[in-house]
């Protein structure tokens, strides 16, 4: 219990110690601590940042893909139509391919018709004249006669 | 039995001194022989009665010898962990000691209204080390010292803290601190007026110079109580855990029966010590915060 110089002693012990502590310990483990927080609070923050990143690009694709859906579905439709409007236009080309057809064929009858028609008429009239002429025989004069049946031809 | 008893505790309780004899002085001798000394001598006592008699100017090698190694101990764990600091996920030492860190520095900042970069350290230092010295209370009593006499070594105390010199020399210095800080912050002018215009003042003049003197010892007073109630309740603290130690110790000259029942009551009072050890470490630790908080305060 007396009080000597162990205090002195115990005094600078005391000083040495300390000093260390704020010279060597305590600025590199608290610097150390901070700067591991600081990384950790880094790294949150980038996990952060990805995670928004992905869900704004997730949006984005999903926003592209919407609109080349949207794209297609008009490329078709209007594909669609085109096809739709060829249709129609070969359907109205091939009738009026068909009408011209018909008509030419038609006009074609007809002229041969008519000229079936004239042949006959020839053919009738010679006829008449033959039959006439065969019935008639001599009584008739072949030269007045061929007038008049020419005549009759002509009227047919 | 009684007296074995007295002088078992007096041994017990006298530090390993080395300190200087003058010349003329009487050594009694272990025999009983008196040796009177011809020239003044520096050398270890012999005696509780030799050490008081060396004086001011004499050493407790055990205290110091144990305090400084405890230190010495704490630097190198210390040191290894600051070195060795890296921001990646730490190993178990730095961690151990990040997570001591971690506590001083929240406390130091709940309690430490100021900005300072040397209270954070001190408390760390004065924390660790107190806990270190009071924790050699834990080792059986007489374990060290046993094993120090049978290398002729007649006194050992190893408990620094149970030391009133090593107890006063930390409140000492924390002392010194406060009124460093206080004169840094307030100025030499703020700090006399703070020792003399409180609790009393007045608007009038005359009063007023009445009351300085009375002010002034009532703050000096409170002042000087400081560093003093630091330094002794840690030492008494821990003087009456080691008390207790070395009374529950007796009990194993008693017999068996007595011997067991001691060992049961050491290992009982060691457990609860191990509370009260903490525990003054802490209080040491915080009353040093809240004293240099308060030097740093101006009003």
């Amino acid at each position: 219990m007396n009080i000597n110089a162990t205090l002195i002693g115990q005094i600078i012990t005391f000083a040495i110690f300390v000093a260390f502590c704020m010279k060597f310990v305590w600025p590199h483990l608290i610097g150390a601590m901070v700067e591991r927080e600081k990384k950790i609070a880094d790294g949150l923050d980038a996990a952060n940042r990805a995670t928004r990143d992905l869900e704004l690009a997730q949006q984005k694709a999903g926003e592209h893909l919407r609109e080349s859906k949207e794209k297609a579905a008009e490329i078709i439709e209007l594909a669609n139509k085109r096809a739709n409007q060829i249709i129609d236009e070969a359907k109205d080309a091939a009738r009026e391919e068909g009408s011209r057809l018909q008509a030419a064929a038609q006009a074609e009858i007809e002229q041969d018709v008519n000229r079936a028609k004239e042949g006959l008429r020839q053919q009738v009239a010679a006829l008449a004249v033959a039959g006439a002429s065969k019935i008639l025989a001599k009584s008739v004069d072949e030269a007045v006669h061929s007038e008049l049946l020419d005549q009759l031809a002509n009227e047919l | 039995m009684a007296t074995d008893a007295t002088s078992y505790i007096q041994h017990h309780l006298t530090n390993l001194t080395y300190g200087e004899l003058p010349a003329g002085y009487e050594r009694v001798e272990a025999d009983g022989s008196i040796v009177e000394l011809t020239e003044a001598t520096w050398t270890l006592a012999h005696s509780g009665q030799e050490a008081a008699d060396m004086g001011f100017w004499a050493f407790h090698v055990d205290s110091l010898g144990w305090s400084a190694g405890l230190a010495l101990l704490l630097m190198f764990i210390f040191g290894r962990a600051a070195k060795n600091a890296s921001t990646e996920t730490p190993s178990g030492l730095q961690s151990f000691v990040e997570l001591l860190l971690e506590f001083i520095n929240n406390t130091v900042k709940e309690a430490f209204h100021g900005s300072s970069k040397l209270v954070a350290p001190l408390a760390l230092t004065i924390f660790a080390w107190v806990f270190m010295m009071n924790a050699m209370d834990l080792i059986p009593v007489d374990v060290l010292p046993t094993i120090f006499g049978a290398f002729g070594v007649h006194f050992m105390k190893v408990v620094p803290s149970t030391d009133v010199n090593i107890t006063l020399g930390m409140s000492i210095t924390v002392f010194a601190l406060m009124i460093f800080y206080s004169i840094k912050i307030k100025g030499i002018t703020g700090f006399i007026g703070e020792l003399t215009l409180h609790p009393f003042n007045s608007k009038n003049m005359f009063i007023q110079a009445l009351f300085i003197p009375v002010n002034f010892f009532l703050e000096s007073v409170a002042l000087l109580a400081k560093p003093i109630s630091l330094a002794l309740r840690l030492f008494g603290n821990m003087y009456a855990g080691e008390m207790i130690f070395i009374l529950i110790a007796l009990m194993f000259s008693g017999g068996i029966a007595l011997a067991l029942l001691g060992g049961v009551l050491q290992w009982a009072w060691a457990v609860f010590h191990i509370l009260v050890i903490t525990l003054q470490a802490f209080i040491f630790m915080m009353l040093t915060i809240v004293y240099l908080s308060m030097a740093h305060e101006d009003h």
